[in-house]
C-alpha cells in the first residue's frame, strides 16, 4: 500500500525547514528556523543560519539540499557584487532574485533547492521573491516555503494584512514560525528573523523556549 | 492496486493515460478536508464537499458528516469506497449494541469500533476518521482514528488532505472553553483556509453541531465562505 512522503527525498544533509518573508509598512522581515536535518531523523544542527546575506539590504533564505543552497548562493553573491560594482549602485532586489533563478532553472535537473529573496532598494522599496525548485520566479507581498510551511498556509492567509506596522510584521512571522516548528518535526531550534528597512539591517534572535506558546503547550 | 502490478510486468505499446482521461483509472478518494471541536455541552463537525476520481470532481456536494449514531457522527477522510464500507458497519455494531444496553450509546465506544475495523484491516484501506458526538457520562468527545488505526482523543481535530495547512491556524485560534458560535466560527475559517489552498478539497462548508438537544446541520455556500484578505 502506497504511504503518503510529505518531505521531499533529499539526500544527505537537507534543510527541511520553515522559512518566509513578509513585507511591511517600510521594509520587509526574513525570517527561519534554524534546524538542519538528515533523513528526517537525526539534527545535524540545531544553530544554523539559513539566512544569508547577498548583498547590504537583499537576504536570501534557503530550503532544501543545504549544499545545493550553499553553492548557489556563494555564486550569486559573487555574481550580484560584481554586478553592483559595474553599475556603481546598489542591486535591486529584483537583479538579486533574478540571478539566483537563473542558476536555479539552468541548472534545474541537478539541483534540489528553493529560495527566498527579500530585501529594500531605492526603486521600489521593500519586495520579496520567491524562487521555486524548479527556477519559477514570483513577487509577492509575502511568501512561505519550506517543509513546515504546509501547517502555516491557513494561519498567514488568516493573518497577513498588507501594510502592517514593524512590531505587528514581527509578530506575525514569530508565530508563524513557532506554529511550523510545532508541528513540523525537520523544523525547529531558534527562530531568526532579520529586519531590512531604508536604514538598515537588523538581526532578531528568539530562542526556543521564549517562543510563543499556544493552547496545547 | 491491481492496475499498479499489471503495469510494472508486462511490455505496452502505449500507457492507459494516453488514450483515456485519468480518472479512468483512478480510485474515488475524498482527498479531504475534515474537522471536530469539542465545547461545552457538545462538538461541531464539518467537512468540505469535494470527491475526486484523479483530476475530476466526482461530486462536488458529497456529504461526509456521516451520522453513526442519534448523537454521534463521523467525519470521513481516504478512500470514499472503504469509508463508506466501514462506516456501514460501525453503524450496524453500534445500533446492536445499543439495542442490547437499552440505551444510548457512547461516543468512545463507536471510536473504538471503528479503531477495531481501522486496524484489523489496516494494510487493505485507506481511511482517515474522526468521530465525534455527544453522550450522558462524558458529554461532547472528539476522538481520531487516523491512517493505520490509532485511536486518541482529542479537544479538537483534523483530517485529511487539506489539514496539513491548517494545523498552523488551528493551533493558534483554537482556545478550550469556546462557545458553540466561536467554535462554528474557528471550523468555517479553517476549512475556508484548507478549500483555498488545497486542490482535493472544496465546494461548499458542511457543518453540524451535536448536543443533548439534538443535531443542527448547517450548509455554507461557496459566494457565502469566509473571506481573507489574501484571496
Amino acid at each position: 500500500m502506497e504511504r503518503h512522503y510529505m518531505d521531499s527525498k533529499i539526500k544527505g544533509v537537507s534543510t527541511g525547514t520553515t522559512i518566509l518573508a513578509v513585507t511591511f509598512n517600510g521594509g520587509v522581515i526574513i525570517g527561519s528556523d534554524s534546524r538542519a536535518s538528515m533523513g528526517g531523523n537525526y539534527v545535524c544542527s540545531k544553530t544554523i543560519n539559513k539566512l544569508i546575506q547577498v548583498h547590504d539590504r537583499i537576504f536570501c533564505c534557503i530550503a532544501g539540499s543545504l549544499a545545493d543552497a550553499q553553492a548557489v548562493t556563494k555564486t550569486a553573491k559573487f555574481q550580484i557584487s560584481l554586478h553592483s560594482i559595474q553599475m556603481e549602485s546598489p542591486p535591486l532586489v529584483k537583479a538579486a532574485a533574478s540571478v539566483m533563478k537563473e542558476l536555479c532553472y539552468n541548472n534545474k535537473e541537478e539541483l534540489q533547492a528553493g529560495f527566498i529573496t527579500a530585501g529594500w532598494d531605492k526603486k521600489k522599496g521593500p519586495q520579496v521573491y520567491t524562487v521555486a525548485l524548479g527556477g519559477m520566479l514570483l513577487s509577492l507581498p509575502f511568501t512561505i516555503g519550506g517543509s513546515g510551511s504546509t501547517y502555516i498556509y491557513g494561519y498567514t492567509d488568516a493573518k497577513y494584512k498588507p501594510d502592517m506596522s514593524r512590531e505587528e510584521c514581527l509578530q506575525f512571522a514569530t508565530n508563524a514560525l513557532a506554529l511550523a516548528m510545532g508541528r513540523d518535526n525537520v523544523s525547529g531550534g531558534v527562530a531568526h528573523l532579520v529586519v531590512i528597512t531604508e536604514g538598515g539591517v537588523e538581526h532578531v534572535v528568539i530562542p526556543g523556549d521564549k517562543l510563543p506558546k499556544f493552547h496545547d503547550e | 492496486m491491481a492496475a499498479a502490478t499489471a503495469t510494472r510486468f508486462c511490455q505496452q505499446l502505449s500507457s492507459v493515460s494516453d488514450m483515456s482521461p485519468d480518472w479512468t483509472t483512478k480510485e474515488v478518494s475524498t482527498g479531504t478536508t475534515i474537522m471536530a471541536v469539542e465545547y461545552e455541552g457538545g462538538v461541531v463537525i464539518g467537512a468540505d464537499s469535494r470527491t475526486t476520481t484523479g483530476a475530476y470532481i466526482a461530486n462536488r456536494v458529497t456529504d461526509k458528516l456521516t451520522p453513526i449514531h442519534d448523537r454521534i457522527f463521523c467525519c470521513r477522510s481516504g478512500s470514499a469506497a472503504d469509508t463508506q464500507a466501514i462506516a456501514d458497519i460501525v453503524t450496524y455494531q453500534l445500533g446492536f449494541h445499543s439495542i442490547e444496553l437499552d440505551e444510548a450509546p457512547l461516543v468512545q465506544t463507536a471510536a473504538n469500533l471503528f479503531k477495531a475495523s481501522c486496524y484489523r484491516y489496516r494494510e487493505e484501506l485507506m481511511a482517515g476518521i474522526i468521530v465525534a458526538g455527544w453522550d450522558k457520562r462524558r458529554g461532547g468527545q472528539v476522538y481520531t482514528v487516523p491512517v493505520g488505526g490509532m485511536l486518541v482523543r482529542q479537544p479538537v481535530s483534523v483530517g485529511g488532505s487539506g489539514s496539513t495547512y491548517i494545523y498552523g491556524f488551528m493551533d493558534s485560534n483554537y482556545k478550550p472553553n469556546m462557545t458553540k458560535e466561536q467554535c462554528l466560527h474557528l471550523v468555517s475559517g479553517a476549512l475556508s483556509l484548507a478549500m483555498e489552498r488545497d486542490g482535493s478539497s472544496g465546494g461548499v462548508i458542511r457543518l453540524a453541531a451535536i448536543s443533548e438537544s439534538g443535531v443542527e446541520r448547517q450548509v455554507i455556500l461557496g459566494n457565502q465562505l469566509p473571506k481573507w484578505s489574501t484571496a
